[in-house]
């Protein structure tokens, strides 16, 4: 087990050294670029030159890509281009909004996603099954940007249930330890600050969890309606078992496999799908810095970063993904 | 009162936009209290569905079962779901054909076997674990207190069938049906297997139902056969009489193709012409008429009853193997 773990962390490294020179060489491709955007299109080229070279985007591509490198293993990614602040600093005020969104929203998916997965195979072909597998389809091809500015009318203009915007109501006072707010409100007992990010988590994690949601509730159903003709339920059936043992030891253990993967190949999509929901609701996370970053000319240093921390986040999901299968699965454990 | 009580149970497999099919078409037939009876017959005759319908275990959409099923008195077909599944395990057990997908291949052998008893004996996981070491310390697997711990795949398939038969007989049942315990077997360890089987009915007492198309196991084991053919039992007999003369030509085509080593060598071997047709049998005749050698015309009239023989069997035909025949 350790040996597999090791490989699989060497391969890590491996892949983020091929991801970081990709994304350097294609974002130094991009049109535009942090010169122009810092001194504007009326900017006399002189300026412009003597800016590049400042910021020492005139030396060769692979001489700029070692230097980057240099620093990148001492943890330094260098300072954002648009506002001087180290990148780390930066991210690490936007990662755990994210990684809160994100969260939430694979708790709804996965919470809700099995069993209605499971139900829905249980009752193949009536109305229950039915209905959830119209309110996927439904859920796999609404757009995000679109349902999140439905829900987001819905519920804060139309009936005032949840706040439109934000992670905080303005001016609630909160003290900052791990960046998770509504962990932060229970470990500081500041319960009032916890339950108000809590609300304003709400719509946003539905809004991002649609779409994992009914990926997990598709594959959960037709996982649980082939592990339902394997024959050891036939045999528990046979043992007399209660419902509920069947069902948890036999039925979903075994279905779980495939849900187990799909949560780990979902996270990619989490992750996309929370640039559209915090644009949508000013969630002030990874997302927004992204498209702040990209928009706000070309901040090679931050993006770099975020692009080189998302895949290490993917690699890492699915790494724990595989891992936990040989927890589940002992046929896994001997290879 | 006999055991088992099967009275004219039928089993009609329904579809929406198909034709209704009778795959066990009013059979009945009695088990006492530890005997050995044998459902015999080739694919498709109705024995698995037979016994699914004894145990509950039919899945509950597209099929209808009527008639009865005796267990000491109680029919149980007429059972509340909950009160068959109080019974399933503990009163009356079953045994799969293919011992590999029978277990559940993410839990330990150990667990297996102890949850009938946790189930049935309200044991609690402990004891459970240490009743089910001797368990399988009794059907012949060597280094029980290892196994407990293993997984499915880490056994040979002769060893997971013991296993099955360990969780089967737990809990001590009055009855116990095997489908085509050996099938899935090799050879050797098929006779292994039967033996264990033989030896712990007769310990314990359990009457055993024993489903198969091997009439080899047949011979070694059943007090009384049933030979099924299209859902219907055509014949029925003492073990010794049905292999010292059966009277139905299906059956004695069945022991004709059995292959002896007494036989002259460059024989062929003999089969029954044809197989198991997809029309819907007994209703315009015989089912077996198509493919029998014996047939008059009475046979593609009307499905000919299930009469008493003077042997002290029943027989469904028109046109028996004559005795001289029948005893060669």
């Amino acid at each position: 087990m350790l040996r597999v773990i090791v490989r699989r962390l060497l391969q890590l490294v491996v892949t983020l050294i091929a991801l970081s020179a990709l994304i350097f060489i294609w974002l130094r491709n991009l049109p535009g670029g942090p010169v122009e955007a810092l001194l504007g299109e009326r900017a006399t080229p002189e300026r412009r030159v003597l800016l590049t070279k400042a910021l020492g985007y005139d030396q060769p591509i692979l001489v700029q890509y070692g230097k980057f490198m240099q620093r990148v293993v001492t943890g330094d990614f260098g300072n954002s281009i648009r506002t001087g602040d180290p990148v780390t600093e930066v991210i690490s005020r936007a990662f755990p909004a994210t990684i809160e969104l994100a969260l939430a929203a694979m708790i709804i998916a996965v919470g809700l996603g099995i069993p209605l997965g499971y139900l829905a195979a249980r009752w193949r072909g009536r109305w229950p099954d039915n209905l959830t597998i119209a309110g996927t389809l439904l859920g796999i091809s609404i757009p995000i940007f679109f349902l999140g500015y439905l829900l987001k009318d819905v519920f804060t203009q139309n009936i005032h249930w949840f706040p439109p915007s934000g992670r905080l109501t303005t001016g609630l006072d909160n003290t900052n330890v791990t960046g998770f707010f509504v962990l932060d409100g229970l470990l500081t007992r500041e319960f009032d600050a916890s339950a108000d990010a809590l609300w304003h988590l709400i719509l946003p994690a539905i809004t991002l969890a649609t779409i994992p949601l009914a990926v997990i509730v598709r594959i959960t159903r037709a996982s649980v309606l082939d592990v339902l003709n394997e024959d050891y339920v036939r045999t528990a059936e046979a043992k007399g078992l209660r419902h509920r043992t069947i069902r948890g030891r036999h039925i979903l253990r075994n279905a779980l496999l495939p849900v187990v993967t799909t949560i780990g190949l979902q996270t990619g999509a989490l992750l996309s799908g929370a640039v559209l929901t915090e644009k949508v609701y000013n969630w002030g996370g990874i997302g927004t810095l992204i498209t702040d970053s990209i928009s706000g000319g070309r901040d090679y240093p931050v993006l770099q970063a975020i692009i080189l921390l998302a895949a290490l986040v993917f690699v890492v999901v699915n790494l724990l993904v595989d891992l936990s299968y040989a927890f589940i699965d002992p046929r896994v454990r001997v290879r | 009162m006999s055991l088992l009580d099967v009275r004219d149970l039928s089993v009609v497999f329904q579809r929406r936009g198909e034709r209704p099919f009778t795959a066990v078409d009013k059979v009945s037939f009695t088990v006492e209290p530890g005997q050995t009876v044998g459902l015999v017959g080739e694919s498709g005759c109705g024995k698995s569905v037979t016994s699914l319908a004894i145990m509950g275990l039919l899945p509950k959409r597209g099929n209808k079962v009527t008639g009865e099923v005796l267990f000491e008195g109680t029919d149980l077909l007429k059972l509340r779901p909950d009160d068959m599944r109080d019974r399933r395990g503990r009163e009356i057990s079953m045994i799969f054909q293919d011992p590999l997908s029978s277990l559940n291949p993410v839990i330990p052998i150990g667990v297996q076997v102890a949850e009938v008893l946790e189930r049935h004996q309200g044991r609690d996981r402990k004891q459970a674990l240490r009743e089910s070491r001797d368990l399988l310390d009794a059907v012949g697997i060597p280094d029980p207190g290892r196994r407990l711990s293993e997984y499915p795949h880490q056994i040979s398939g002769g060893m997971r069938q013991r296993a099955l038969i360990a969780i089967a007989l737990a809990c001590k049942p009055r009855l116990l049906i095997a489908d085509e315990p050996t099938t899935a077997l090799d050879v050797t360890i098929q006779a292994q297997i039967l033996t264990l089987l033989k030896q712990l009915v007769d310990e314990t007492g359990t009457a055993l139902v024993m489903i198969t198309h091997d009439l080899g196991v047949v011979a070694g084991l059943c007090d009384t056969v049933n030979v099924l053919y299209g859902g219907k039992v055509v014949e029925r007999a003492p073990r010794h009489e049905l292999f010292a003369h059966a009277r139905h030509p299906y059956t004695h085509g069945l022991l004709n193709s059995v292959p002896r080593l007494d036989s002259p060598r460059g024989e062929r071997l003999h089969a029954i012409r044809g197989s198991v047709s997809d029309n819907i049998p007994w209703v315009e005749g015989c089912a077996f008429a198509p493919r029998c050698d014996n047939v008059v015309d009475a046979c593609l009239e009307g499905p000919p009853p299930l009469e008493p023989t003077a042997t002290g069997g029943d027989l469904r035909c028109n046109n028996p193997v004559s005795e001289e025949v029948a005893a060669r």
